[in-house]
Parts: C-alpha cells; structure tokens; sequence
C-alpha cells in the first residue's frame, strides 16, 4: 500500500508535523512507541536470522506424507503447503530477502537521494533546475509500473529487483532533502558557517545534513515498509524471488491457488508477517518523529 | 488577469516533462543486455527478421537519429510490433485498455465514497471514535499488500461466503459493476488511507480558518457554515491529492488485476515481461506516464476553476 508514500513524501511529511503537533503525551509514552517498533523489528530480525536454531525442518525439503496439512498440525506449526514444505520454516528462512530488501534498497536510495537534494538545494541555479526535472520525470510514472518496465528489460531476478529500486525510489529523499535545505541555506548558522571560510562541502555535510537528516530518516521507515511491500509484489508478480526460493510474496502468490481448496493458511500467513514488519517500521517512524523533533510546533 | 494565473507555466512544465517520458520509455529498450533484436525476436529468430528490427528501430544509426525516428513512429501511433501477439503494439494495448480504466474509476469512485464522510467526520471530532478507529484501521491497512489484502477479501468473500465471483470481468455495465466490486474495494481501501488523513488535516485546518468565524459571526447556523466553507475548502484539497497519487492508484490496479486474473493493462504488462514482449511494456509504460500527466493537468485546471486563489500570487 506504500508506494503512495513514496510519490508524496511531502504527505508523508504532513502527517509527521500534523501528528507532532497534536502531542500532548508524556516523553516517556512517546519513548513507548519507538520502543515497541524497535522490539517489534528486533523480534522480527532475530527470528529471520536465527531461523536455522528455531526450525529442524529446511524451507525447501518436501514431506509427502504429509501435504496441505492445517496450522497446529503437530510438527507444523503453521502447517505445510502442497509439498509438504513447513510454512513456518518458509516464512521464517523467505524474510531474509524481505528484510535485505528493506534495509539493502532503502539505505542506498537514502544516501544517494539525500545528497542529490543536498546539492541541488545548496547549488541552485541550473544545477538544482536541471536535478529537480529529472526527479519530476522520475514522479510521473506509476513506480510500479516503471520498475516493471526496468525489470522487464534486465531479467527478473533478486539482484535486478534492487537495481530497479536503486534507479527509481531515490527521487523522494532527493525532493525531501532539497525543500529542507533551501530552507536551511538561509539560516544564521550556515551563514555563519560560510563566512568562516568552511568549504562548500564541509558546510553541506557537517552543518546543513546533521541539522536537516531527521526528515529522510524519518521518510525512509515508511520507505522502507514501501520497499517490503513492493518486493513481495514483484515476488508475486514471478518478477522478483524466483522458486523454489522461499520468499513472503511467492509465498502467497503459491498459496492463492488453494484458498478454493480452503487451504487458507498458506497466503495469509506470509502476508502476516509482512504487515508484523510493516508495522514496526511504522512505529519506529513513528516514535523517531518524536523524538528527532520534539519541538516541532 | 486570467483566473488561471500560473496555469500556462503549469502547461509548458507538463509539455516538458512529456518529453522526458518518451525520453525514458525510449531508452528503457537500452537497458537490454545484449542484442535488442535478438531479446525481441527470442525463439522466433531469424537474420531477415533481426534485420527487419534493425531497420525499423534504426538500430544501425546513431542514437540521436534513433530518437528522432521514434518520436516520428510515436506521433503516428505506432509504438512497434508484437511479435507475441503478432499485431502492432497500439492494437494490443487498446484491447486491454477497458478493464483497467473501469477498475480506475471504479476504486477511485469507492474510495471518495469511503474516505470523505471518514475523513470529514475525523476531522470535525478529533480523537472521537470514529478518528480513532479510522487512524487504527488505516494503520494496519497501510502495512498491508494490496495483492495480499485482495486474496484474503477473495478468501472471505468468494471462498467461504460465495458472495462475489472468483475472477473475471463479467458482462454488460451492471456485470462489469459486480465483478469489479471486490478488486475495486481492495484498490479504494488503501487508496483511503492517503485520501481520509489528508481530508482530516484539510478538515481541520478549514474549521480553523477566519472566515468560519466570520460566517459564524454573521449568524449563520454551524451546519450551513460546515456545509458550504468548511466541506467545500476542505474538499478542494483532496482533489489536490488525488491527482498526486493517481500514480499509486495505478500501482494498485497492477497488482489487483493479476490477483483477480482481469484482462486489463497490468496482466498484460506483467504477461508481457515474461513474453519478453519489449514493444508492448515500452508502451503501456509510456501510456501510464502520459496517463498521469493528463489527470494531473486536468486536476489543475478543475481547481484553478473551482478555487480562484490557486495559481496565484495574491489572494483575493
């Protein structure tokens, strides 16, 4: 559902300010929310990453004995799917490429945007005309749709997957970033930074970023539940993860052939995890919006 | 001064970026590692048709003049020939533009149906019951897939209560209704999540504004100021928003017609990549783009017409 997020990060950031504004909680149940998004994401890493300790059973070893078995099968937690696979094991070992996309797509498109904002709002002038086209062009089509296209073109496959995100989502930082820093550029310390002599770069990356960094970062927890979403997508589109690799998307995408068989477990629980990890990243942004800007109107 | 104000600066950025996307789509086909005749052609090679490519995508002459020679193809309509569906592009396209733009409309109609009376009524009582349940709902919803929200409505709704058909398109207006109606929901659901938060801040920031009091100073009744200030002003922006994310109700129609296999724009896209049927992609990528460059002009212009003050410097 994010990808809304990423082509209007100014709503997003609306809605920071708007909630900011509306705080009248104690620090401490502000805290809370931050906490339980970080507890949430740690449970969530900790399980995915120690898969192997959790579950005896490999995400790909078929059981035909026992085929479509239901969720509190003994043995099978969450049940199997049509080979017998253990669908906990398959979630659990499929959330690593969900997660390397959240983190390995979100923080590269993260840096690389915010510097380009950076610059185009420090240059100005031809320079920010010019990078602030290329972001508009990248706003007019439909994100999934380009990514598609880009995909198409180099092969579905994992790596091309984070290629694709890597060319298109930067633009929302580079838009975020550059309206910050503009605003920023006018201020007594970056004038006062300036008249010291600093060089251009030293006043980019040791005045204006550390004073301006909490709106990408806070914009880049909804990305990054943006970049879970859309790689489930692809995943289930037959676009991303390819088979018998385990993947949350591919997962459900399996699964939706057998919900007339009522073999419902099988594309609801993957879509279970990925609203658990959605969520936490909601709450982290949530709470890191509090506590970066408290004093936010 | 024309009401317009800032419009023809508005028209000849969009021209621009009009521009930019045929730039795009064109250099999308680059992208192909290798020979681009031979991705095209796949297991339907041969040199006479690889040489009929070459030719016909100018892929002998220099970038520049391949360019120019797809604009010219462009502005006659062609987009290339699919040698999948061995017809042209344009054709194949056209055929599965139906379902896409009903289902468009469709969700964009159901989620005005959900989000305005939510977004309104959260507004006008913040932290009420309806603000908070909404905000709660709307989070959940957020970190949920579409395509994965459409099969659980499939689960629900087809499987166990056998309400609503599995798949398909259906037949004749009121077919096209009911068979659209779950993938619709699913597209407008978290379409609303963008549209009710965005109708609450406008909610709220119209109830605050001077000429409520002063309306209200004038004596009229709190449900006539609601109705024709605050409602109206906060309405107007929504209309802002919608042109923004048409790009995101168009990700969601993607996704929701290969869940609900309807013969629309986004099967065929995704058909299409497996195929490895380039020309249809480069078009229906370029046809999207254009798409949203259409609605987000005609989302100007409807508020430069509604709201005099957009567009201009001063108010009035």
């Amino acid at each position: 559902m994010s990808q809304a997020w990423a082509t209007s990060p100014s709503h997003a950031l609306l809605g920071v300010a708007e909630r900011a504004s509306r705080r009248s909680r104690s620090t401490g149940r502000r805290r809370m929310i931050l906490i339980s998004g970080l507890a949430m994401l740690a449970v969530a890493i900790v399980l995915i990453l120690c898969a192997p300790l959790l579950v005896s059973k490999s995400p790909t070893a078929i059981d035909v004995l026992h085929p479509l078995a239901p969720p509190l099968t003994p043995g099978h937690l969450l049940g199997t799917d049509q080979y017998g696979r253990d669908t906990l094991a398959r979630i659990l070992y499929g959330g690593r490429i969900d997660l390397a996309i959240a983190f390995g797509a979100t923080s590269v498109t993260l840096v690389f945007g915010t510097l380009v904002g950076l610059i185009a709002g420090y240059f100005g002038g031809w320079v920010d005309s010019l990078l602030m086209r290329i972001v508009d062009l990248f706003f007019a089509f439909p994100f999934l749709v380009l990514i598609i296209a880009i995909i198409a073109m180099l092969g579905p496959s994992i790596f091309n997957m984070f290629v694709a995100i890597w060319i298109t989502s930067w633009v929302s930082y580079a838009r975020i970033m550059r309206a910050q820093t503009v605003v920023a550029k006018k201020q007594q310390y970056v004038l006062a930074a300036r008249t010291l002599g600093y060089s251009r770069t030293r006043v980019m990356l040791r005045h204006i970023l550390p004073n301006t960094a909490s709106a990408v970062i806070i914009f880049s927890m909804v990305d990054a539940v943006g970049n879970i979403t859309l790689a489930a997508a692809l995943g289930f589109l037959g676009l991303g993860a390819q088979p018998p690799t385990p993947e949350w998307g591919t997962m459900i995408s399996d699964g939706q052939a057998y919900i007339l068989s009522s073999s419902w477990w099988l594309a609801t629980m993957p879509g279970l995890a990925i609203v658990f990890v959605g969520i936490a990243f909601s709450l982290i942004g949530d709470g890191l919006a509090d506590v970066l800007r408290p004093g936010e109107r | 001064m024309s009401r317009f104000g800032t419009l023809p600066r508005r028209l000849l950025h969009l021209v621009v970026i009009g521009f930019g996307i045929t730039l795009v789509t064109f250099f999308l086909l680059r992208l192909i590692p290798g020979d681009p005749a031979l991705a095209i052609l796949g297991s339907s090679y041969t040199h006479q048709r690889a040489a009929a490519i070459d030719l016909a995508l100018g892929l002998n002459k220099p970038i520049w003049t391949q360019y120019v020679l797809f604009m010219g193809r462009l502005f006659r309509g062609n987009l290339g020939y699919s040698f999948f569906y061995n017809q042209p592009a344009t054709s194949v396209i056209a055929a599965h533009l139906g379902p896409t733009l009903f289902l468009v409309i469709y969700s964009a109609v159901l989620a005005a149906a959900i989000s305005l009376p939510l977004g309104f009524i959260s507004g006008l009582r913040r932290g009420g019951i309806v603000d908070q349940s909404s905000r709660v709902f709307f989070m959940v919803s957020f970190a949920m897939p579409t395509f994965w929200l459409g099969i659980i409505m499939l689960i629900v709704f087809s499987v166990h209560l056998s309400i609503f058909p599995l798949s398909g398109f259906g037949a004749g207006f009121a077919g096209h209704l009911y068979y659209l109606f779950l993938p619709a929901l699913t597209i407008a659901v978290g379409f609303s999540t963008v549209l009710v938060r965005s109708l609450r801040a406008s909610t709220i920031a119209a109830l605050q504004a001077e000429y409520v009091d002063t309306a209200r100073m004038k004596g009229i009744s709190m449900a006539q100021v609601l109705r024709r200030h605050v409602f109206r002003n906060a309405v107007l922006a929504v209309i802002a928003v919608f042109g923004v994310n048409l790009a995101y109700l168009i990700s969601g129609t993607v996704l929701v017609e290969n869940v609900f296999s309807l013969p629309g724009l986004g099967s065929l896209l995704v058909n299409s990549v497996f195929n490895r049927d380039y020309p249809v992609v480069q078009g229906v990528t370029l046809l999207f783009a254009l798409l949203i460059v259409g609605i987000n002009l005609l989302s100007d212009v409807t508020q430069a017409a509604l709201d005099p003050r957009v567009g201009q410097e001063i108010g009035e």
